[in-house]
């Protein structure tokens, strides 16, 4: 043992390598940041930290201390490096922690930057009844505005000089005598529809159609109807009044219903007035007078070349500003038209 | 019609104690609309007495008549004679008035108070008709006959607390405006006895009275009348008779004219009162004759239509337009004792169209268009001559004249099983006969258990099944009928058309467009000011004849001037960023110039082919189309930094995107067209055909229109676009393997359209190339006078292979070529 140097060996002593432990984790613990961290590494697990300079020796021990020795600071170095990987890990998690604080924006600042338009509350709905009407089976049909007076009033059954055609307010395409109206009405799509297709049929027809009214906050010149068309064998009244207390509900909930009041129409007979029980009314659940209806003239499936004695048929019309009238508590019809973005953008893209 | 409730118990006695509203309900049941039910009590009227005017001072010096009136309120007493001041001329001393006293409460929350007007003090009101809530009468005050009581209460004489409703009859049931048609109608509701007012037993005999020539017989198919003499005609009717008349919205005039209101009113037969004395025996009902002018009773000259309008005329004039309106001539005057009482029955169409011709609205029209019994004139004439003998003394002719022969209505053959079948409730067969009993048919029952339903004289529009299942129907209550859904039937749902508009609209909408609806209406000068050429297709005007004015003379041809209106009304309101979409019909005028007339043709008849393509060759064109319009910004600014403000490429971006979400394939280039900028307009083409246009307005348009500056604007024949839209993609093969780009930058000259290069170098690059992006435009010295620099990346992906960079390079070096040969392109280095 004549090379056997206390001061080395005592590197060797357990006390000596739990106490460099202790030294490494309170120097670690105490790192602020991973760069300070960085920086007390050599002096602990670098080759002259006191746990590396004391493996060293063990090569110079007597075989039988060796695995000993070897352990102990096997063990110490293991629990100096653990104990920098934990501070690192804590220092790399809140450095990470750090971060996102500072990316922190004001998730409240104001959109818009692309602004989103809208549909037309009127366009909207009118193809929202389409669909409610599409989903029981119906098809949507469409025909022109500027109408000839036979599909506009002949073939509906309006006689010449009956007081019903005078009632119309009709806006005529000049020259009066060739017989152009501006349609009062979306029924001549009924004849139109029939003329060429085989019953059974079942279509709505949303429309635009005329007055010759003033314009005010209760009439406009151009407005939108809905009208329901269904010619079938075996169609009752009873047929129309499910159909339009199905509408109903679709449209205004399950309370929703349907009330008939007798009434006249050229083109039906019998003929009625529907008034709708809106649950969502303001000031409670009430009737509305909501459109026409009833079971389609005989007159006008002549007019189709359509057998009444066959077939028969039921018919309908609701006019669609109305119904977005009362749906939304609008009180002016003139907004339907002036086209302020402030009160179409209020109804967004679905009705 | 104003019908006071009284009237129809008097006459329907099982109504008595129902209350107005529970009477309007069942009427409303019966498809009679109600569109009031006028119902005062004290808290709207009260405190009126009869008061008798005893002086008139007419005071001087003011702008208009004003009377200082000593008014006799009550027979005796401190305040009998009261002073008050009255703007109105038409009454005399000895006058018996309606007096509203000092604390007295007049409908509309009008207070009565003692005042000094006029340097007098009124210690109350004389009213006016109006002023009691007795109609819209008012020329003067209400003046009451002799009879009424000095003193007493006028709420009570005038019924004024008595709930009158004011009904609207459809156009099919004349019946209805009458006391007598709606007491039947409730008596049926209620299945009550009903008596019919018009049953009376004429007390004269058809023979030669006076004589009456029907010289179109079918145009007046019954003439009734009757000579009274000696009858104070132009006396005061009775108060019970004026009071009755002046709720129902009548003024009284004079016994004669009031007897003959009445009995329109109870009955429904329009009546007319001639002063004997005027009239030059015959008279003929006939037919204008060209250059036939008359002055109606309302003052106005009226030019007869020729062969149309019918006429009452006697031996020397022209007595008054049929059931229309009379003439002023042998009107009842105040020395009139003998008269000549018509009740007549006349053509509903032809009265209608005079009715219309003239503008003449009157009661007597209204009854006859919709249809008046034909049966009733001589119980007509009965009832007014009892009326007018009570009332005004005299005696009336035996012999009546009643000429004519009425088309009565016909029977129906029917059965209670087909009525059953329409309305979708089972009725048993008594029911049906019952309820077609009630409205006033016979119904013979056959052997085979059909029914044979002949209609009542009042019912002309009872002509077939459906009109009686009706009749049944409302009788037994709609109430009554049940709600069944029918079968669903197998639809398609919507076509492809109504799905991509749908689409097209949704795209435009999310992508910030608002949707506006402008009423298709403009004048011709709203084109002048887009500076359209004469030949322009939208000079295509179609013009209305009776326009709602006249800057909505014409059709719109284009829905620019409504959208832009619109737009400029935002822009007007403060709202700065503004994009609005528009789609709806224009119309247009043939190129030919002119449209054939619509064939007249008759409804209940299939028409024929050449007869429905006849009709369609009548209309104009009606192409469907789509406006875009933008001003401001399309992004605003904002924290995130500055805005973005509308160009003309917006306008040309909304038309890709309602070309692409239609699914056309389309192709873009320039063009020049108003009101557009003619260096930034941009025309669209389908299938080689022009489609519209975009781009940003000229400058001078935005000036004359009043819109903001650079005003971008797109208008399409959506129609068309909708049209050449394909229906179904072939799904393209999605490759796997990685791409490969290749930057170029070209250098052109200035004018050659950015479209064409890109057609060259995807033209040139083929199948390679996936895709290819303008990344940048650039122009300066460095690229040289009048030429650009335009900058692209081309991608290349192959469906099978990763590209080597000698492919790529082999392909992009194509594409240059092939621009280069086309268009002389150079690629920059």
């Amino acid at each position: 043992m004549s090379d056997y140097d206390p001061k080395q060996v005592a590197l060797l002593d357990p006390d000596a390598l739990a106490a460099a432990v202790a030294d490494a984790e309170k120097a670690f613990a105490g790192a602020a940041d991973l760069d300070a961290l960085a920086t007390l590494k050599p002096a602990h697990l670098g080759d002259r930290s006191p746990v590396l300079l004391a493996r060293r020796e063990i090569g110079a021990l007597p075989p039988q201390a060796k695995a000993d020795a070897g352990r102990h600071v096997n063990e110490a170095r293991v629990a100096v490096q653990d104990a920098f990987d934990r501070r690192r890990a804590e220092l790399v998690a809140e450095r990470e922690a750090r971060v996102l604080r500072e990316e922190t924006v004001d998730v409240t600042l104001p959109g818009g930057r692309r602004p989103v338009g809208a549909r037309h509350p009127v366009s909207a709905v009118s193809d929202r009844i389409a669909d409610v009407f599409v989903g029981m089976g119906y098809e949507v049909a469409e025909g022109p505005e500027a109408e000839t007076e036979w599909f506009n009033f002949d073939a509906l059954n309006i006689q010449r000089d009956h007081p019903a055609r005078g009632m119309h307010d009709t806006l005529f395409v000049a020259p009066v005598e060739n017989g152009v109206v501006l349609r009062t009405h979306t029924s001549p799509v009924q004849l139109r529809t029939l003329l060429h297709r085989e019953p059974p049929v079942y279509v709505v027809v949303p429309g635009r159609v005329y007055r010759d009214d003033e314009y005010d906050a209760t009439h406009l010149p151009a407005f939108t109807q809905m009208e329901g068309l269904a010619v079938d064998r075996g169609l009752t009244m009873a047929h129309l009044k499910g159909t339009l207390d199905r509408f109903a509900r679709a449209m205004f909930g399950d309370a929703a219903k349907t009330r008939l009041r007798p009434h006249y129409f050229p083109f039906t007979e019998p003929s009625a007035e529907v008034d709708l029980w809106f649950p969502q009314a303001k000031g409670g659940p009430r009737w509305i007078e909501w459109g026409g209806c009833g079971m389609v003239h005989p007159n006008v499936l002549r007019a189709a070349g359509i057998d009444p004695e066959v077939y028969s048929g039921f018919a309908f019309g609701m006019g669609v500003e109305r119904t977005v009238m009362f749906r939304h508590g609008i009180s002016d019809m003139r907004e339907f038209a002036e086209g302020d973005v402030r009160f179409t953008r209020h109804f967004g893209t679905e009705a | 019609m104003r019908v006071p409730l009284s009237w129809l118990v008097e006459v329907l006695p099982s109504l008595d104690g129902r209350s107005p509203e529970e009477v309007a309900e069942r009427l409303i049941a019966l498809g009679v609309e109600v569109d009031e039910i006028e119902t005062t009590g004290a808290s709207d009227v009260d405190g009126l007495v009869i008061g008798e005017v005893l002086e008139i001072e007419e005071l001087a010096g003011f702008k208009k008549p004003i009377r200082y009136c000593r008014v006799r309120v009550a027979a005796s007493g401190e305040d009998a004679v009261r002073g008050i001041v009255c703007g109105a001329t038409n009454f005399a001393v000895g006058d018996r008035v309606v007096v509203a006293l000092p604390g007295a409460l007049l409908p509309g929350d009008f207070r009565i108070t003692a005042r000094t007007t006029y340097g007098q003090t009124s210690d109350g009101m004389i009213c006016s008709a109006r002023e009691l809530g007795l109609g819209d009468e008012h020329s003067g005050i209400m003046v009451l006959p002799p009879s009424a009581e000095l003193g007493a209460d006028a709420i009570v004489t005038l019924g004024l607390h008595e709930a009158v409703l004011v009904t609207e009859p459809t156009p099919d049931r004349g019946y209805q405006l009458s006391v007598r048609g709606l007491a039947r109608e409730l008596a049926a509701a209620a299945d009550a006895g009903y008596a019919d007012p018009a049953a009376v037993e004429p007390g004269f005999t058809a023979g030669a009275g006076f004589p009456i020539v029907l010289d179109d017989p079918a145009a007046c198919d019954r003439f009734t009348a009757r000579i009274l003499r000696g009858v104070n005609a132009s006396g005061s009717s009775p108060l019970w008779m004026q009071t009755r008349l002046a709720r129902a919205g009548m003024r009284s005039i004079s016994l004669a004219v009031d007897v003959t209101n009445y009995v329109t009113l109870l009955l429904g037969q329009p009546m007319h009162a001639y002063d004997l004395n005027l009239l030059a025996a015959p008279i003929t009902v006939r037919r204008a004759r060209a250059g036939e002018t008359l002055v109606t009773l309302d003052g106005v000259e009226r030019t007869l239509a020729a062969g149309d309008d019918l006429l009452i005329t006697d031996a020397e004039r022209i007595q008054g337009i049929a059931g229309v309106m009379g003439g002023a001539h042998s009107e009842v005057s105040s020395s009139t004792t003998d008269l000549l009482l018509e009740a007549a029955h006349f053509d509903p169409r032809v009265t209608s169209r005079a009715m219309r011709r003239h503008g003449l609205l009157t009661e007597a029209g209204r009854r006859f268009e919709r249809g008046v019994d034909p049966e009733l004139p001589p119980a007509a004439i009965e009832i007014a001559t009892r009326l007018l003998l009570e009332y005004g003394g005299g005696t009336a002719e035996d012999i009546a004249t009643d000429v004519g022969e009425p088309r009565l209505p016909g029977g129906v053959p029917t059965d209670h099983r087909r009525i059953g079948d329409l309305v979708g409730v089972e009725y048993p067969p008594d029911t049906v006969i019952h309820r077609l009993e009630q409205v006033g048919a016979r119904v013979l029952v056959q052997e085979d258990e059909s029914l044979e339903v002949v209609p009542p004289s009042w019912r002309p529009d009872l002509l077939e099944t459906a009109d009686l299942a009706e009749e049944v129907a409302r009788l037994e209550g709609y109430d009554a009928i049940p709600s069944v859904l029918p079968p669903a039937p197998a639809g398609r749902g919507l076509t492809a058309s109504q799905r991509r508009r749908r689409a097209v609209a949704r795209a435009l909408a999310h992508g910030g467009a608002v949707e506006n609806r402008s009423f298709p209406f403009h004048s011709a000068e709203v084109l002048d000011r887009f500076g359209l050429a004469a030949a322009d297709p939208r000079r295509r005007l179609v013009a209305l004849a009776n326009p709602l004015s006249a800057e909505q003379a014409y059709l719109r041809t284009t829905l620019l001037p409504g959208t832009l209106a619109a737009l400029a009304r935002n822009v007007g309101r403060g709202a700065e960023d503004v994009v609005l979409f528009e789609t709806g019909l224009v119309f247009r005028e043939p190129a030919t110039g002119s449209r054939p007339p619509a064939p007249v043709l008759p409804g209940a008849r299939r028409p024929t082919g050449d007869e429905l393509a006849a009709l369609d060759a009548a209309l104009p064109e009606q192409p469907e189309h789509l406006a875009v319009v933008f001003a401001g910004a399309v992004e605003p600014s904002g924290w995130w930094g500055p805005g973005r403000a509308a160009s003309w490429a917006d306008a040309v971006d909304a038309v890709r995107l309602v070309l692409d979400t239609a699914g056309a394939e389309y192709t873009l280039r320039a063009a020049e067209q108003a009101p557009w900028h003619p260096g930034r307009c941009a025309e669209v083409l389908v299938d080689g055909v022009v489609v519209g246009h975009a781009g940003e307005l000229h400058p001078q348009v935005c000036e004359v229109l009043g819109l903001p500056r650079r005003t971008a604007a797109a208008e399409l024949d959506l129609g068309a676009v909708l049209a050449a839209a394909r229906d179904e993609a072939t799904a393209p093969a999605v490759s796997a393997f990685p791409p490969a780009s290749q930057d170029v930058a070209l250098i052109v000259d200035a004018t050659v359209p950015a479209a064409r290069v890109e057609a060259e170098l995807r033209a040139g690059a083929g199948d390679l190339l996936e895709d290819i992006r303008l990344f940048d435009v650039f122009t300066g010295p460095q690229v040289g006078e009048g030429r650009k620099s335009l900058a692209y990346t081309l991608r290349f992906r192959a469906p099978d292979r990763t590209l080597t960079v000698e492919e790529t390079t082999a392909a992009r070096d194509s594409a240059v070529g092939s621009a280069a040969l086309a268009v002389g392109a150079v690629q920059r280095a």
